[in-house]
């Protein structure tokens, strides 16, 4: 009985070094090519450790495209969007979480099925919509939406908010405190690990997205990271390791990030899921 | 004193009722910034988006209305549509089963107890935190049919790989490969649902005499289907929405092999500047993944089991 159990235990964690494997080499075969020299680049059977570490393959591709002012641009989207949809998701979560009023279940359906509705289409319309604005080739269409709120945010901060006791905010009414003073005081304390997990997904998605800027963006000037790295890779002559390079710098913050934040996108978010 | 009193009290009753309005009204200030951006950048673009499915609507000049013709074109004169549904059709059919189940696995593994469990956890959710730009890049470079790793560990095997993303019969299979590696919000899911079932049910289960195998499909599984509807549902509306892969990897080639219908929908919208027709491609896909979604729901009955159900029979 005991070496069947000894055997069943081998078994899985071979199956699980193995998946391991297959899940990072991608990984390492990235950061190995960014750093190798150009004899070693087009090499079979590759090389999976270069004999010598070119890092000067990151400055070399910084500086051959304004990564520079893509940097610049990724991060005003980035930290702009992400306030706001921290702001604004946790107004409307509380407002439907602590308030009855007439159509508010309705309007969270409302919410909860504005998660189902494809981009494409909306896309036409809003790009019609920012055009009329002057918005496009600027980084308001990437930045103003997120400050109305997220659907997903806003229903994973309601599910936080829902199991917060009641009795805490009557006993601030009673002392005089009125919604906005309780939100602020008192509930937005308490709603830190799921404000976090907003924060973290926020940044991931703004830092990550491709298709907004592509769509709204045309003057190199304004690219943000990704839509440059991509525009990198189309380019005539550009060798491998330095895509790989590029790439590896613009995975670096959302790894970081993962790895600060991990214990909370593990258990959190993956419960508010099960329950949507 | 009295007349204090006097003057105070029509004070007092119109700051009651000024009170009574205010507080009927603080619930909208809270949830007014979602109203509002509902109805500009969701409801209003939605609608407007209906209407221009009905016009020629050129990006200069004016639009016409046309009817239905948008949608008639697309069905019978149009061999590009049925190619790019086609395509994503079968993408899907690959890509949901498949992603579920690795998923799934994964999950299953790492809820054996391991030692070490959180660091394979890890592993296998860190490719979902990476920009879909940076996935296409790496994998790129992976399905790279002279230098890349996947042919060299093929070659290992002994057997030749394709040159994955210029081979009409391999692309589409690649891009499945590559959506799989950003599986981890699935898995972890899955993890919830697996720790949400109680050990005293296994328990129950062993002490009748059910073996590892039968406390699976009879204990496991059915708790898990409420999960997998769940992440049946977003994976089917992820897979018709797929572009990034697309455009990047091998920008709908070769062949119009990986020509997605997202793909297919952008191009005529930006490239060929057909808004109107765009639209109307658009909206066809949005009724396909309602209809689909709505047709999984509807066969939830079927499958997919609720304990509280049982509960009450009981």
């Amino acid at each position: 009985m005991k070496t069947k159990s000894r055997v069943h235990k081998t078994f899985i964690y071979a199956l699980l070094i193995l998946f391991s494997l297959l899940f990072l080499a991608p990984l390492f075969w990235m950061v190995t090519t960014s750093l190798k020299g150009p004899d070693e680049l087009y090499q079979f059977p590759p090389k999976w450790i270069p004999s010598v570490f070119h890092f000067e393959n990151f400055k070399n591709a910084w500086i051959s495209q304004p990564f520079t002012q893509f940097l610049m641009n990724s991060v005003t989207v980035t930290v702009l969007a992400t306030l706001g949809q921290v702001v604004s998701s946790s107004l409307v979560a509380y407002g439907f979480a602590r308030f009855t009023f007439k159509g508010r279940d309705f309007l969270f359906v409302v919410l909860l099925a504005t998660m189902m509705i494809p981009w494409e289409v909306t896309m036409i319309p809003l790009y019609m919509e920012f055009n009329f604005l002057g918005w496009i080739n600027t980084l308001k269409p990437l930045i103003v939406p997120a400050w109305f709120g997220g659907p997903f945010f806003i229903f994973l901060l309601r599910q936080f908010i829902m199991g917060i006791p009641k009795e805490l905010d009557e006993a601030a009414r009673i002392d005089g405190a009125n919604a906005f003073q309780i939100f602020y005081k008192i509930y937005l304390p308490l709603m830190k690990p799921p404000l976090i997990l907003v924060t973290v997904f926020s940044f991931l998605s703004c830092w990550n997205d491709y298709l907004g800027p592509l769509v709204f963006l045309n003057d190199q000037s304004k690219y943000t990271l990704t839509l440059g790295l991509a525009q990198f890779k189309g380019m005539f002559g550009v060798d491998m390791e330095g895509i790989m390079a590029i790439t590896f710098l613009i995975c670096l913050p959302p790894l970081v990030l993962f790895f600060v934040a991990q214990r909370y996108i593990m258990e959190d978010v993956s419960k508010s899921g099960v329950k949507g | 004193m009295k007349a204090i009193h006097a003057s105070s009290k029509p004070y007092m009753e119109f700051n009651q009722k000024k009170k009574i309005k205010w507080d009927k009204l603080v619930p909208f200030l809270f949830i007014s910034p979602w109203v509002f951006g509902f109805l500009a950048f969701t409801l209003g673009p939605l609608l407007f988006s209906l209407v221009i499915s009905f016009f020629d609507w050129p990006v200069v000049g004016e639009a016409k209305f046309v009817g239905i013709a948008n949608y008639k074109t697309m069905f019978t004169d149009d061999p590009l549509f049925w190619k790019s549904l086609w395509v994503t059709v079968k993408f899907a059919a690959f890509f949901v089963p498949l992603n579920i189940i690795t998923a799934l696995v994964l999950a299953l593994l790492l809820n054996q107890n391991v030692k070490g469990h959180s660091f394979f956890r890890t592993f296998f959710y860190l490719p979902s935190v990476i920009s879909g730009v940076a996935l296409a890049m790496i994998w790129a470079w992976v399905f790279n049919g002279e230098y890349g790793i996947l042919n060299y560990f093929l070659s290992l095997a002994g057997i030749q790989g394709p040159d994955w993303l210029n081979d009409m019969s391999w692309a589409l299979v690649a891009m499945v490969i590559a959506s799989l590696w950003g599986q981890g919000q699935m898995m972890l899911i899955f993890l919830a649902g697996l720790k949400g079932i109680s050990k005293e049910m296994y328990e129950a289960a062993s002490i009748d005499g059910a073996n590892k195998v039968t406390q699976f499909f009879k204990i496991t599984m059915p708790l898990l289907t409420p999960t997998i509807l769940f992440n049946l549902i977003t994976t089917i509306i992820s897979a018709f929405q797929q572009l990034t892969l697309a455009l990047l990897l091998t920008g709908g080639g070769p062949l119009n092999s990986t020509y997605f219908y997202a793909m297919y929908v952008y191009e005529n919208a930006f490239k060929y500047f057909k808004m109107g027709y765009s639209s109307a491609n658009a909206w066809f896909m949005f009724l396909i993944v309602l209809g689909l979604s709505l047709l999984v729901f509807k066969s939830s009955s079927a499958w997919v089991y609720y304990e509280g159900e049982v509960k009450k029979k009981k």
